[in-house]
């Protein structure tokens, strides 16, 4: 595979995120390496080809946002919003992840080795989040669709006001958000989270050692009674 | 929004560069808060007996030496002073409620932005690359030092409410977030007999921990009570004479990141502040949790 290397000490972030949205026939099957990322904002947003980019260092916020295609790799840690809105692709974060990781993201997986800050997940649309590590509070907050595996713990008010995203936990949650509870793991779920944990380099870890979290579905519709939980 | 900076050097060596070290830091933070700047620096101290104050005149063109001499011969004492434009560090032997109450009468204009043996602040309006070397900072030494650019959000621009804030003696705190309820806290203190300079959220912040401290609270003490006490958004980062300390409101709301490395602690609200110290490959970065109280130690 052809590899090309930017320096961002060298060229401007705009330049190298230009080059990346480049027509698809052209950029198709390229892996892109990223040095010198030093915390910049908005690093490979917006990709939308098949190609692998991998952020040599810590990246700022937004990285890999509106990620469709493609799979971008940060070797250190992540700003603020990594992957917010991805449509598909992968995005993988070797470090950690600052707070509102994955949000409103609708397709694809993220895949965070360290712990996560505040929000993670928060209003997911669909995607696949899953977390090495701990996860900070309000994750998963109006979570529509997706799965989000947790191996670590989570903080306080996991799944608030939750739709059907799936939430699969290891660790301990500090306290369930409103409208949130525990699930009975029936087999199809287990075997969303078996895959999960497979595609996210966690082959090893057995699925029943999660519990599963998901909506109790009363505060779908608003009702005078549930006036105190919104 | 604002961005706040800071850097404990514990390798003896680097710390003549401390001015130098924190120079990216705080530009690199300039998109966070273009419209002001500021700095303490934790010196050498002074003689035990002695104080140094922080002054700052209206214009870039100001008789330093004249204020000196009328203090020393109204006082019958000795006093030195150091300039750097509208900005003067001047050390006496005088009591601090002294000093105070005759730069009021003497020298309304002229404002006083620290007291204390180790602490010296600089700070103006204006990008924080031009209030740097307004004041020399590249050239700063020290122990340790607490920086903050400012994107003013709920009081006006001045130099006056830029930060750090000061109160007490070698005490300094920056804030990048915001204070719902700094009216009423202020008028607590001041039934408290505590006055105020500015309107500004983190002045109130800023007097009631030392406040705290000042009866007889220790830092973490002082601390638990500003979570307590303190309504609204807040990464606050703070120096004494000996530490820094970071405390991020229970929602997270204000980021922060820290690098811990053999030589230094350098503490930024985003990694881009920290990425050109030095040997930062090999420090160990990570996020503050919100609620938690970080303290570094000289």
């Amino acid at each position: 595979m052809e590899t090309l290397i930017f320096d961002l000490d060298a060229k401007p972030l705009r330049e190298v995120n230009q080059f990346l949205h480049g027509d698809a026939s052209g950029l198709n099957g390229k892996a892109f390496v990223i040095e010198n990322p030093n915390g910049a904002h908005s690093i490979a947003v917006g990709l939308k080809s098949d190609i692998h980019v991998t952020v040599k260092g810590h990246a700022g916020y937004y990285a890999a946002g509106m990620n469709q295609i493609a799979k971008v790799t940060i070797e250190g840690s992540a700003g603020s919003g990594v992957a917010e809105n991805m449509m598909s692709g992968m995005v993988h974060v070797k470090g950690f992840a600052s707070n509102a990781a994955g949000a409103t993201a609708n397709g694809g997986l993220l895949v965070i080795d360290g712990d996560a800050g505040l929000r993670t997940a928060i209003a997911l649309k669909g995607a696949d989040v899953v977390v090495g590590g701990s996860v900070g509070s309000f994750s998963a907050f109006m979570a529509q669709a997706g799965n989000f595996v947790i191996l670590g713990d989570a903080g306080e008010g996991l799944g608030d006001s939750i739709y059907e995203a799936k939430i699969f936990v290891r660790g301990k949650v500090k306290s369930l958000g409103a409208d949130c509870e525990e699930k009975t793991m029936n087999p199809e779920d287990r075997k969303i989270l078996a895959d999960l944990l497979a595609k996210s380099g966690h082959a090893g870890v057995n699925p029943d050692s999660f519990k599963q979290y998901g909506s109790a579905r009363t505060l779908y519709h608003f009702h005078v009674d549930n006036a105190g939980a919104y | 929004m604002c961005g706040i900076v800071g850097l404990l050097v514990k390798n003896q060596k680097m710390r003549a560069n401390i001015g130098e070290l924190m120079m990216p830091m705080l530009i690199g933070m300039t998109e966070r808060g273009p419209d002001s700047a500021g700095m303490a620096v934790f010196t050498a101290p002074v003689g035990a007996k002695e104080l140094k104050f922080s002054l700052y005149a209206p214009s870039m063109v100001f008789n330093w030496q004249n204020l000196v001499q009328e203090l020393v011969t109204q006082h019958n004492t000795q006093a030195s002073i150091s300039v750097q434009g509208n900005h003067a560090i001047l050390v006496t032997t005088l009591e601090v409620s002294l000093v105070k109450t005759w730069l009021k009468q003497a020298y309304p204009n002229v404002h006083l932005l620290s007291v204390g043996h180790a602490i010296d602040v600089y700070k103006d309006i204006g990008l924080p690359a031009d209030v740097a070397k307004r004041y020399n900072l590249p050239h700063v030494t020290g122990t340790h030092l607490v920086g903050h650019t400012r994107m003013a959000t709920e009081s006006a621009v001045t130099p006056a409410h830029a930060h750090p804030f000061t109160a007490g003696q070698d005490w300094c705190l920056v804030h990048n977030g915001s204070l719902s309820n700094a009216h009423s806290l202020r008028r607590k203190l001041e039934y408290e007999g505590i006055e105020f300079e500015t309107d500004n959220d983190t002045e109130a912040a800023c007097r009631f921990l030392e406040w705290r401290m000042r009866e007889g609270d220790d830092l973490e003490a002082a601390l638990n009570q500003g979570f307590e006490e303190l309504d609204g958004f807040f990464t606050l980062l703070m120096g004494t004479k000996d530490q820094l300390a970071l405390v991020r409101d229970p929602y997270g709301c204000k980021p922060a990141i820290i690098a811990e490395h053999d030589d230094y602690v350098a503490i930024a609200s985003e990694f881009r502040a920290l990425a050109h110290l030095p040997d930062i490959k090999n420090a160990k970065v990570f996020e503050p949790s919100p609620k938690e109280m970080y303290v570094w130690k000289l």
